[in-house]
């Protein structure tokens, strides 16, 4: 047998329902892994080893019992970004260092009734401002594929833990790419699904209207079980939307029974020009045009289509997402919880210097960028314009779905960088032209692996689908995955037995 | 705030140092002069970026308010008994007899 963390989710579920091992042992065996591989990436901020031994030992009790949950005792960790009531959740913050959050977000909950084990909480960039996690205050991540390399941004804790093998899926978040360019930066599956398809309720805000959860693993199919319990309506987020109930595994499953020689017949992937234009690498752009012929091999019919200029997406998303920054952490003052500035001579100096110790340069950053222009005299020209945008980036978007069924293109116009590149915030929000335009209109869209740089590093091609087509997405990668082998690449760490 | 006018804002594309220790004041950041100027370099860099903005004729738009252009789905205006104040307050940097406290702001 494969080593147990080279397994698909599938394949565990198999060998827990099989006994072939336990969830103890499956739980143990991901420990041994983090406790001697995590100090080379970072990827874990905190560890909630004790708690998952016993979380699996029930899990083992209750299958014994006749207890049928596909996901029980299936070990997996969360981004740092969501409550966890009991466990610290700091959101790679020191604002929240000592935050011991007083409840579960809604997808915690949820995770934890189909019946997952959680490992502990993963690293991110702070408040999820990044794209590199270097943000975090608990330090930078590294790469599993090359530790010189960051991991992406800002679930790097995530999609770095995946990678090196320490759980088989993980959830993340995603507000400009949060999911897809790590996975892309990782060689991992990562799924932001429709804009209110699961519950914001106890996932800290950065950008209110763009924030979403989603899952990391190293297929479609890993994607898709971790999804499975995450998605639904929720009376607590009155941005989540009473919507069909799709059985995202289900899909994956018939699809293949019915995949036949060209198993993508019918599929219109589009392709737009803008997505391939100046200060895409050659190599990424050489991959992902390989993969896009790999999708005609199996059927499918590419076609051109047109969505607006990345660079107008890149501005409208750098003006409305630190606006709405600047309103959310407008909440952490120093008084009801989190950090607290020692001996404050009066309340101004409280806020002021707890919030100014309390967050990062970044977060500062985008602060400043967000009150900035949502300021007297700026606010028309800048936030109310950017609105306005942002609804001819939406029908954009409808008019190319009118002649396709999913939209492709890379995931991120390089592969992973060295954190020893220190690119400046401009240019490192440049990396996040391809993504950002997915969440402004509040689409689908997953990253997948499609190859390997010559140095060995991954390149991610990101399918985008219409509304709710989360389940079409990860069918036409499922499909992909099931003829190809990218996805079953392991990093360095990954290949690192215990 | 500065005398920029708001429309030569977007194509003035910077902030000076000022300027930021004025919007630092309003986000209740304790920010010194030469952080200021540094923020004030990257910031005018991404607001380069906003010159493309300028160019998108947006005339009889109207801003997007929702993405989905649905109602938010409000839950009932009921309580909720679920709030568990001693929790809450265990995280608290300064609590006494239930309250939250801070610097006396009334001589």
């Amino acid at each position: 047998m494969s080593e147990i963390h080279h397994l698909s989710t599938e394949q565990l579920i198999a060998g827990l329902h099989n006994k072939q091992f336990s969830s103890l042992e499956l739980t143990e065996h991901f420990i041994k892994r983090i406790d001697a591989f995590d100090g080379q990436i970072n990827s874990f901020i905190t560890h909630t080893s004790e708690t998952a031994r016993a979380q699996a030992q029930a899990a083992d009790e209750m299958r014994a019992q006749g207890d049928l949950r596909p996901l029980l005792g299936v070990p997996m960790a969360h981004k740092d970004i969501f409550c966890t009531q009991g466990v610290l959740t700091t959101c790679g913050s020191k604002m929240l260092h000592n935050f011991v959050s007083p409840y579960d977000a809604t997808i915690v909950t949820n995770i934890e009734k189909a019946g997952m084990i959680s490992l502990g909480k993963l690293n991110m960039d702070e408040f999820a401002m990044g794209s590199d996690n270097s943000s975090s205050y608990y330090g930078a991540v590294q790469n599993p594929w090359n530790l010189d390399h960051v991991p992406g941004g800002s679930s790097g804790g995530s999609a770095a833990a995946v990678a090196a093998g320490f759980v088989p899926v993980a959830t993340a978040s995603d507000t400009g790419g949060s999911i897809r360019q790590p996975a892309s930066f990782c060689g991992l599956t990562g799924i932001k699904p429709t804009y209110g398809r699961i519950s914001r309720f106890g996932m800290i805000a950065y950008a209110s209207s763009l924030d979403q959860a989603g899952s990391l693993g190293r297929s479609a199919k890993d994607c898709a079980y971790l999804l499975q319990p995450m998605i639904g309506h929720d009376p607590r987020d009155a941005t989540s939307i009473k919507h069909d109930m799709p059985d995202y595994v289900q899909d994956l499953i018939e699809a293949e029974e019915k995949a036949g020689d060209k198993p993508l017949q019918g599929l219109r992937i589009g392709v737009a020009k803008e997505y391939f234009g100046a200060g895409l690498d050659a190599e990424v752009e050489q991959t992902v045009r390989a993969a896009l012929n790999k999708y005609e091999e199996l059927g499918a019919t590419i076609v051109e289509v047109n969505i607006t200029d990345p660079e107008i997406t890149l501005a409208t998303y750098y003006m409305l997402a630190p606006a709405e920054a600047s309103s959310n952490l407008s909440r952490f003052d120093g008084v009801r919880f989190g950090y607290r500035c020692e001996n404050p001579k009066d309340l101004i100096d409280l806020y002021t210097r707890s919030r100014s110790e309390g967050f990062g340069p970044e977060v500062q950053r985008r602060i400043l960028m967000g009150t900035y222009a949502l300021s007297a005299g700026y606010f028309d020209a800048y936030y109310t314009k950017a609105q306005k945008i942002r609804r001819i980036i939406v029908k954009d978007f409808a008019d190319a779905f009118a002649n396709c069924d999913v939209i492709a293109s890379p995931t991120v116009p390089t592969a992973a960088y060295k954190l020893s590149d220190n690119l400046d915030p401009a240019t490192m929000y440049l990396g996040d032209v391809y993504t950002i335009g997915v969440n402004l209109a509040g689409l689908p869209a997953l990253s997948q692996p499609v190859g390997l740089t010559a140095a060995g590093l991954p390149i991610g091609l990101q399918l985008i689908g219409k509304h709710w087509q989360e389940s079409q997405l990860l069918t036409t990668a499922h499909l992909f995955q099931q003829h190809t082998d990218h996805h079953l690449q392991h990093s360095a760490i990954a290949k690192e037995t215990v | 705030m500065s005398n920029t006018s708001p429309q030569s804002a977007m194509t003035d594309a910077s902030v000076s140092r000022q300027e930021i220790l004025e919007v630092a004041t309003l986000a209740r950041l304790g920010v010194d002069k030469d952080t200021a100027g540094s923020y004030a370099d990257d910031i005018s860099k991404v607001l380069k970026m906003m010159h493309t903005l300028a160019g998108v004729d947006t005339a009889d738009l109207m801003p997007l308010a929702n993405i989905h252009e649905a109602c938010q789905d409000l839950r009932a205006d009921v309580a909720e008994h679920d709030i568990n104040r001693e929790r809450n307050q265990s995280m608290a940097p300064a609590v006494e007899q239930g309250l939250y406290l801070v610097p006396q702001v009334i001589e």
